[in-house]
């Protein structure tokens, strides 16, 4: 695909572009590239295309609920051993996928990354998403969820609390805490790019809809003092929740005895994993937006570059989480754990662990050629694979080790039915709607901190 | 418009980050103390050209974080150990390894809320009304302007010999701010 001028020139020694923004862009223009599109009343097409298309799914998602509250979750493939299906895997997978919002908004920006202003509202927008999405499954999974709230502390008159012993519980802590906390980061950030759509609005009901949750926001120096005092000390506090939440996520099975789950190296790897698939999702939604939107001015091969690096890192410490499992369960001696492995590999499902193998080692090996990450259509579909990849890699952990344990006489295997299907396809529109709903309704790309860059174009070449 | 109607103060408007910040030294030297500068992004070193002291915010999240972290703690002492005892696995009631994990979530929640909340607060949003957007060109203060209100209240404010000051900082334009 063909790139504006600007973002071939002024190469670092290393071929690496050196700007982050094109020569050129001014406050003005930066802010009306951004401000347009969710004031523009006329998306592109391709915008209605990709919104129906969620929205169909959003749909199945409906008929798939509705159906599980009708008649169980008897309706999925689920049984004995099996009982945590596709639920917890699509669960493990969206709370993943979420991470790279986090670390792209807070780790990065305490490490002074200036790339990430590109990309890091627009992550944070499907951190939320992709938290919303993965807190749905364990709700559903319950079997009644319309109790769900049994399992929140607080003084009942049955006289029950929950049971703080359980990583099951931790969970519910902490997928709720990292909702509650990346809301009030996007929020925050939000604000006074809210303030610029309401001063920059031209209809009425844009006016008043943008005033309101602009909150009054008069970009005033104290305002701004503490508005960045706040940024940064969320941006603090999230960098160890998100680490902690795919922690106590990973402790969900590492907790547990059973062979293939019950493993020091769970809580590091899985952190490692989920930066590795959120990276991949926003290049999956970047690429094409960018293309669609005409982003490429504040969007420029550099940072679609860098993310392709942080993929490739993040991915070799994934395939060394895959080659210490297989190599602990040969060193402990436990038959146990032997035997998963080989089961895992060479088993009913070892097709499905030799397609993780695949999707998520050997493919993304090309993104060691720069040809590769700053080909936007190869770096897509690398992308797609390592998203496919690390939902497989949840139904190897979830399924391989659940359905053959100890006992030979417990052993069934697990085979999704097409509810199973519908309620991931399902889950996937949920995520596409609000992502779509998004992009049309707020700025993408944080205005303010592209301004920053503008006004300090030093910064910006970093 | 009534000349002489009190008016909240006077609004020197710039183009660049570099001339509000040498208006605001500008203004300081002069001896005006109460002023505000109203800008598209944060500008580094504004809070302490306009003589403010650093923000409290810290103090606030620090707060809310111990807050969170030991009000989590004392929740699950008194929920698995005083309120609903009940043997797991045969390990003490008070077995505390097991309540960090929801100690820390907890210590993060209370200090995000408390910086969420505090600095909005602190910073009176949401605050529907404000004189300040009466100035005329407001609406860029958000997009690509500048502004410095010097405010009325200040004891140095004079409404011509302000305005005579602020025209000598070569502003795109110096206008009153009703009140």
């Amino acid at each position: 695909m063909s790139e504006r001028p600007g973002d071939s020139i002024e190469t670092t020694p290393l071929g690496a572009p050196k700007r982050l923004l094109a020569p050129g862009e001014t406050y003005t223009s930066v802010t009306d590239t951004i401000a347009s599109i969710p004031l523009n009343n006329r998306p592109p097409r391709a915008w209605y295309f990709g919104f129906f298309f969620g929205f169909t799914l959003l749909m199945l998602l409906m008929l798939a609920v509705t159906w599980l509250l009708a008649k169980g979750v008897g309706i999925w493939g689920i049984n004995v051993p099996v009982a945590w299906g596709f639920a917890i895997v699509n669960f493990v997978w969206w709370i993943g996928i979420g991470h790279a919002g986090t670390f792209i908004s807070a780790i990065l920006l305490l490490l002074h990354q200036n790339w990430r202003t590109a990309i890091n509202r627009f992550s944070e927008a499907m951190t939320l998403f992709a938290v919303a999405c993965a807190g749905m499954f364990p709700l559903l999974h319950l079997g009644r969820p319309w109790v769900f709230w049994w399992i929140l502390p607080y003084p009942d008159t049955m006289g029950v609390w929950p049971q703080f012993r359980s990583p099951l519980v931790w969970d519910v802590f902490a997928v709720s805490t990292y909702f509650s906390v990346s809301l009030m980061f996007w929020f925050l950030g939000l604000i006074p790019d809210v303030a610029t759509l309401r001063d920059k609005a031209t209809h009425l009901w844009q006016k008043k809809v943008y005033g309101v949750l602009a909150l009054g926001w008069r970009g005033s120096a104290a305002h701004w003092q503490r508005h960045q005092s706040a940024y940064l000390l969320l941006a603090g506090l999230a960098t160890p929740l998100v680490l902690s939440v795919h922690s106590v996520v990973s402790f969900d099975f590492a907790v547990a005895i059973v062979p293939g789950w019950h493993s020091t190296i769970f809580p590091p790897y899985f952190v490692a994993g989920a930066i590795y698939s959120g990276f991949a999702m926003v290049l999956n939604i970047v690429i094409p937006v960018r293309k669609l939107y005409q982003l490429e001015s504040v969007i420029t091969m550099r940072i679609l570059n860098n993310m392709a690096n942080v993929m490739l890192v993040t991915g070799e410490m994934v395939a060394y989480g895959y080659f210490i499992e297989a190599f602990m369960a040969w060193y402990s001696g436990d038959p146990f754990e032997e035997y998963m492995m080989s089961n895992r590999a060479f088993g009913p499902y070892g097709w499905v662990f030799w397609s993780l193998m695949l999707f998520n080692v050997v493919i993304p090996q090309v993104l060691w050629s720069r040809r590769v990450r700053t080909n936007l259509t190869l770096l897509f579909l690398v992308a797609l694979s390592i998203n496919i990849g690390m939902w497989v890699e949840r139904f190897v952990i979830v399924v391989t080790s659940l359905n053959r344990d100890f006992t030979p006489s417990a052993w069934h295997l697990f085979v999704p039915t097409v509810w199973d299907w519908a309620t991931l396809a399902g889950s996937i529109g949920l995520f596409f709607t609000l992502q779509f709903l998004f992009i049309r309704f707020l700025p993408m790309i944080s205005i303010t901190e592209t301004r920053e860059l503008v006004a300090e174009p030093e910064k910006a070449v970093r | 418009m009534k000349t002489e109607s009190a008016i909240f103060g006077l609004a020197a408007e710039f183009t660049t980050h570099v001339d509000l910040l040498k208006a605001v030294h500008a203004a300081r030297a002069q001896g005006y103390e109460r002023m505000d500068t109203y800008s598209p992004f944060p500008i580094e070193g504004m809070p302490s050209a306009l003589g403010r002291k650093p923000t409290v915010v810290p103090l606030v999240v620090l707060i809310g974080g111990i807050l969170g972290g030991t009000g989590g703690y004392f929740m699950e002492w008194y929920a698995n150990v005083v309120s609903y005892p009940i043997n797991i696995g045969g390990r003490p009631l008070h077995s505390w390894p097991f309540f960090i994990p929801i100690t820390f979530e907890l210590t993060v929640l209370g200090a995000a809320l408390a910086a969420f909340f505090g600095s909005l607060a602190m910073n009176k949003l949401p605050q529907p009304y404000h004189p300040i957007f009466h100035t005329p060109n407001f609406e860029r203060a958000s997009v690509d302007h500048f502004f410095l209100c010097v405010m009325a209240e200040d004891p140095k404010f004079d409404r011509s010999a302000t305005r005579l000051f602020l025209e000598s900082l070569q502003p795109l334009a110096v206008s009153e701010v009703p009140l």
